[in-house]
């Protein structure tokens, strides 16, 4: 199988600043792939190199077997992209969009039908300006499909948007799958990433630091589940647990689970202490992220 | 030639959007003719030491005015505003060449100009009398061609000073508005301040509007060539072209 993108050791710096430091990727043909990290943490300046917006300072890059920083013009035929902060004409109405955006390629997809892909349908005669939100994220994936590519460039397609705007969005993004599209889509929510990519790679500080599927990346940090319980300062600590407290909360961290409640009960018991809104917290996928990017 | 498919489609959109975009129509359309109504009808029977009604001045004024207002005002501020609402970087994401997009918008402001052209023409002649002098109908021409050029090159320069959406019309007016002052086109008078004659001197409103005011002369004789005005026209047309083509940027600020 060939790999629809290609990435070894780059860099880009602006002046003493090091946006991407190093980064090695290679993304198959026909994978959702997911670019996952925080805001600032490099990913819409690579995403923007690979697109041939951005001069990278250093490394070798290959977007469907071009150089994006020498690729002609043709290179774009094959590529659509989503861009995070764009607008369309609102004097023209979503289908005229569609049409005027199709005069740009020399095999461009049907109008009306990509309309029918993304579900603005109904909504094909209004006027982009009037459309809403989620229906103005539509259009622009819209646009993007318009050239019939073989590669997508999806930067964060679901910012800012209500959850059931997203529900609608990932479903939509999921079909690409049925098109035969690579696709890449950076985002800085972990479920999305989840949801929709065959691979993660998270990104921090400019570097890849875990990549893998949603569950090998879960596996690679090992985050303890939590045993907890509401307790204030009135509320006595039980020795011998390793507890401690967080805000009004008690806290055990640990992997033997069966065992710890098991004697914590007892303690309760004996002690008569009421272990009030006792509960187990396993590790989220966001705790995950949060751990592999450093945060808290 | 793909291109030209490309270019003509691209120029037919570009057209509806502007007829879609009723400040774009106000301000670049029925403003001019505006102003060509109320001061013509105010100031045009007024008659200067030459004989010449003031009407035959205002006519190239406004004329003047609306060459520059179809293509720098109307660049500077479509082009700020598409850059800064990314459909500018759309379009770089395309396979269009980027030369096509930018010609569209030149081929759409020489149209724009040539309807102005017609409508002020017309109702220079249908309504104050003024009649276009066949003799100097090449100057006019000519002049037209020259500064539609020149005027298209310094709206996509200005653009690129412009920093923001909403400095745009800012930006725009101070420039043009106190150029129309210093260029005889709303005030035609021959006791003009020194000063002010050669500040108007200086750019290119003022050049245009002289080299079109044989073709509204009565008392014109053969077909005069402005070559002066011209020279200084193209010399600021270079001069935004090179801005313009060194500056020019696709993404948002």
């Amino acid at each position: 199988m060939t790999n629809a993108i290609e990435i070894q050791g780059l860099v880009k710096s602006y002046g003493d600043v090091h946006a991407v430091r190093g980064i090695d990727l290679a993304i198959a043909e026909g994978e959702i792939f997911g670019f996952l990290g925080a805001n600032g943490a490099g990913k819409t300046t690579t995403i923007e190199i690979l697109e041939g917006f951005r001069q990278r300072t250093a490394g070798e890059v290959r977007v469907l077997g071009q150089d994006p920083a020498t690729a002609p013009l043709s290179w774009r035929e094959e590529l659509g992209i989503v861009l995070q902060e764009s607008e369309v004409e609102g004097e023209l109405t979503a289908l005229e969009a569609l049409t005027l955006q199709a005069a740009y390629y020399a095999r461009p997809r049907n109008s009306e039908e990509v309309l029918e892909l993304v579900g603005l349908t109904e909504s094909g005669g209004q006027r982009t300006n009037k459309l809403s939100g989620g229906q103005k994220r539509r259009l622009d994936l819209a646009l993007a499909l318009m050239g019939n590519p073989k590669l997508i460039f999806l930067d964060e397609p679901t910012t800012g948007f209500d959850p059931s705007a997203r529900r609608e969005a990932w479903e939509m993004i999921a079909n690409l799958r049925s098109l035969g599209c690579t696709v890449l889509l950076t985002t800085h929510y972990m479920d999305e990433a989840q949801y929709l990519a065959d691979r993660i790679a998270v990104i921090n500080a400019g570097k890849i630091v875990a990549e893998g599927t949603a569950s090998e990346l879960a596996d690679q940090v090992a985050v303890t589940p939590r045993i907890t319980w509401k307790a204030d300062d009135s509320v006595q600590v039980p020795e011998g647990f390793g507890a401690f407290r967080e805000i009004e909360s008690m806290i055990i961290e640990t992997n033997d689970i069966v065992e710890v409640v098991h004697a914590l009960t007892g303690w309760a018991k004996e002690q008569a202490v009421d272990l009030v809104d006792l509960d187990i917290v396993r590790p989220t996928l966001e705790d995950t992220f949060l751990q592999l990017t450093g945060g808290s | 030639m793909r291109w030209v498919g490309q270019l003509t489609n691209r120029v037919k959109f570009d057209l509806l959007m502007f007829r879609r975009n009723p400040a774009a129509a106000f301000f670049t359309v029925v403003l001019p003719l505006i102003f060509l109504l109320l001061f013509t009808s105010i100031f045009g029977n007024d008659t200067l030491s030459t004989g010449a009604k003031v009407a035959t001045f205002y006519v190239p004024g406004i004329l003047g005015l609306s060459v520059v207002s179809s293509t720098m005002v109307n660049l500077a501020m479509t082009t700020t505003t598409r850059r800064e609402r990314g459909i500018l970087k759309r379009v770089r994401a395309t396979p269009l060449p980027p030369w096509v997009f930018v010609a569209s918008q030149i081929v759409v402001a020489t149209l724009i100009t040539a309807l102005m052209t017609v409508l002020v023409v017309g109702i220079g002649r249908v309504i104050f009398g003024v009649s276009l002098q066949l003799s100097a109908f090449p100057t006019l021409i000519i002049t037209l061609l020259i500064s539609t050029g020149a005027f298209c090159a310094l709206g996509l320069a200005l653009s690129t000073i412009i920093p923001s959406e909403n400095a745009a019309p800012a930006v725009t007016n101070a420039i043009a508005l106190p150029l129309y002052f210093v260029s005889d086109v709303f005030i035609v008078s021959e006791n003009t301040p020194r000063f002010i004659e050669i500040l108007g001197g200086i750019f290119p409103v003022r050049h245009l509007v002289e080299a079109l005011q044989p073709a509204f002369n009565p008392f014109v004789e053969g077909t005069p060539m402005a070559w002066g005005h011209w020279a200084v026209i193209a010399a600021w047309g270079a001069f935004g072209l090179i801005v313009a083509v060194t500056r020019f940027r696709w993404a948002p600020r």
